[in-house]
């Protein structure tokens, strides 16, 4: 395939609304799942003969399945709230990336087929056939959205495109054109059990050298374990945490509080993935395989706690659907919260005096932080709502003296995606990514200016993939992206006699 | 009713979101008579859907007075504002349809429903005032005639044609409504982003048709 030509958006002072440029994205398109992709999801190989038959069936079931699909087709009043919240509009100016337009692919098929103003007056309430033509709008614009929920938040009726982008992809996937960037991931975390089809031996030699790295370092033997049984935690975290940069300092960090607290934890290699594409495309069945094999690993770990890595749609699965997918946890310690974020898990360790720490330690950098769109608005930290922008905030205070928030419109639940979750992290869609990721590197442009930042610190391996993909396009380093526990890492105090 | 039966099987509140009903309650009522997200949204949309909304409310609430006898005395009382409150609606209505037309973004995503929507309230509300600023109506057989329907007792209509076009245009709004994104009323109360507590964690929210679905694991 030729190399994508596009151009970086330029920044400018503010965020500016861009004017409606009709079709400006749609030759974007991930590569299409090959037969090997799909099967083993239990998707058909390719497209099938009755395609229509099959999607408008799917679409039905799915109708009957998810209330808020069925509530989402039918509320939408076209106020246009949501126009210009998502990312991907702010940076591409394609109508088709405004979350109403989006969602409307689906509903002007929904309202032909299932609603009875589109089947007498089409025309009047914008209701079309599903034909080629949309088929292939939505496999390039529910492709377009990283279902980070933004949108959710400024609508009236609180319509998540996320929900409809996934039941666009899982009707896709149902009739044989499924991503094959996503469904390729979740095959391997079928069949071997991480997202980087990284067999047992390979994480065991990489974890190795971990430990070798840390104590030439800190001259302090903090371990990495590996299918421990009866260690107290079993952590999952997204196995990016392994290899990729930034991550693996994150993880390292992760590993020094572990020893700090003298608390026995293990990672799994059956279970050696937090992230779930399953979500992504929309398939319950999936999610919930993908789910279970955390579940079978704490049980054949006999562990007593589960706690996530830093990962933001991962915690959202975790956090929000575990309980229902694969609960009951009754064979945990009911003391801990099921599951633990490693943020929540640090924090409480910082409130009980538990961590030795040296903010000075981070004195070479000025910190904000980016809130990952799935830990913002699609789930929780801690006991109180909006827990999620506290105790980050607060783990970076305290391992860091100089901290600045970005501007409050883009920050919290108003937070902009990296451009690059929802299954969307592939270079097939650079060109997406790049100017998806427009809107946050504006607001980082403006506190680098105002404050002199030289960090951004995120708690989501996508994001982090991200941001250091993407931020040198605007002229920003590859390395301001790091993880926050790479920060609590850094500056956790050993003593000598460790 | 189809919302309702329709289970949710996930749970997937915009956070943050309360952890308690009352929470819930106090979420959907801001929802509901403020406006919260729209507010978050747009402030122009906020301040002409507000304005038509409630201004609608209001004029609704006044012309309880044709279809009471005695009319109620909190009907009698808002009598003043009920008038107001039409200028309220036509100006919303008018605000609201201005933007369809003149921003890019809001004109790409208006089917020609949305378009007649607007023209057909903004004709209700229109000839309601003309009748009140302009051409009166006799409205002592209106009354007679309203009091009429409410017990089946059929008396003649004034066959004034500012009337006759007000109440033929109520007359579709109450026919499509139940076929036109007019269902947004009942809408919002079901939407799960906002109906559903944060509290994952502590409950289990099995749909009937995931609990029947195989699970791979030790059970």
């Amino acid at each position: 395939m030729a190399k994508i030509e596009f151009e970086t958006p330029a920044l400018k002072d503010w965020l500016s609304t861009p004017k409606v440029q009709p079709d400006a994205m749609a030759h974007s398109k991930p590569f299409v799942a090959k037969p090997v992709h799909q099967e083993p999801l239990g998707f058909p190989g390719e497209l099938v003969d009755n395609w229509q038959d099959v999607a408008l069936e799917k679409m039905g079931d799915l109708l009957g399945r998810y209330r808020s699909l069925q509530v989402f087709m039918d509320s939408c009043v076209k106020c246009g709230a949501c126009t210009d919240k998502c990312h991907y509009y702010l940076g591409t100016g394609d109508p088709k990336n405004m979350p109403v337009a989006r969602q409307d692919l689906m509903r002007k098929v929904y309202r032909r087929y299932f609603t009875l103003a589109g089947k007498w007056f089409p025309k009047l309430v914008g209701a079309v056939e599903l034909t080629e033509e949309v088929i292939n709008d939505w496999y390039s614009y529910y492709h377009q959205c990283s279902e980070c929920r933004r949108c959710s938040v400024y609508c009236p009726y609180g319509i998540d495109t996320a929900e409809i982008t996934m039941a666009g992809r899982e009707i896709l996937a149902t009739i044989g054109v499924g991503q094959k960037y996503s469904n390729e991931i979740i095959g391997k975390v079928h069949k071997i059990g991480n997202n980087l089809g990284l067999p047992e031996p390979a994480l065991a030699d990489t974890l190795e050298g971990l430990e070798e790295e840390v104590e030439e370092d800190i001259n302090v033997p903090v371990k990495f374990p590996l299918d421990q049984k009866g260690a107290d935690v079993l952590l999952v975290t997204p196995s990016a945490d392994f290899f990729a940069e930034p991550h693996v300092d994150g993880l390292i960090g992760y590993a020094k509080v572990f020893h700090q607290a003298g608390i026995s934890w293990t990672l799994s290699s059956y279970a050696s993935e937090a992230a779930n594409f399953g979500i992504f495309i929309g398939n319950y069945e999936n999610m919930q395989k993908v789910a279970e094999r955390i579940r079978q690993a704490a049980l054949d770990l006999g562990v007593k706690r589960i706690v996530v890595g830093e990962c933001g749609h991962a915690w959202r699965v975790a956090y929000s659907f575990w309980n229902t997918l694969i609960g009951p946890f009754d064979f945990l310690d009911p003391a801990y919260p099921v599951p633990q974020h490693i943020c929540e898990f640090t924090n409480d360790l910082l409130a009980s005096g538990g961590l030795k720490i040296d903010p000075e330690a981070n004195d070479d950098k000025v910190v904000t932080f980016h809130d990952s769109c799935n830990v913002s608005r699609g789930s929780r930290l801690g006991s109180t709502p909006g827990g999620q922008f506290v105790i980050p905030r607060n783990l970076i205070r305290s391992a860091c003296n100089h901290f600045v928030d970005m501007a409050p419109d883009t920050i919290h639940e108003h937070t902009f995606c990296c451009g690059g979750g929802g299954g969307l992290l592939t270079d097939d869609l650079i060109e997406l990514r790049v100017k998806g990721a427009l809107p946050r590197a504006q607001s980082l442009q403006q506190v680098i200016e105002s404050h002199g930042v030289t960090h951004m610190a995120a708690i989501c391996a996508i994001c982090k993939s991200q941001f250091s993909k993407v931020l040198p396009h605007y002229g920003m380093g590859m390395d301001m992206i790091i993880s926050v526990h790479q920060l609590i890492g850094d500056a956790l105090v050993f003593d000598s006699d460790h | 009713m189809r919302y309702a039966r329709t289970p949710a099987p996930l749970v997937i509140p915009t956070t943050p979101a309360p952890t308690t009903r009352t929470g819930v309650c106090a979420r959907m009522f801001r929802e509901v008579v403020f406006f919260e997200s729209l507010f978050k949204g747009s402030k122009w949309s906020w301040l002409f859907g507000w304005l038509f909304h409630f201004g609608m409310l209001v004029a609704l609430m006044r012309h309880l007075r044709y279809f009471t006898e005695p009319v109620w005395s909190w009907v009698i009382l808002i009598q003043w504002a009920g008038v107001y409150a039409g200028i309220a609606m036509f100006l919303g209505l008018a605000g609201l349809w201005l933007r369809r037309l003149l921003v890019d973004r809001i004109r790409y995503i208006s089917a020609p429903s949305d378009h007649l929507m607007l023209a057909l309230l903004l004709a209700i509300a229109g000839s309601g005032l003309a009748m009140k600023y302009g051409e009166h109506t006799d409205i002592v057989s209106v009354k007679a005639f309203a009091l009429g329907l409410v017990r089946f007792d059929w008396q003649p209509l004034p066959s004034d044609g500012l009337l006759i076009l007000h109440l033929s245009f109520v007359l579709v709004l109450m026919l499509i409504f139940p076929f036109s994104k007019l269902l947004h009323a009942p809408g919002v109360f079901f939407s799960p982003t906002r109906n559903m507590r944060d509290t994952p964690r502590e409950h289990r929210h099995v749909a009937p048709w995931a609990n029947d679905l195989p699970r791979s694991g030790s059970e």
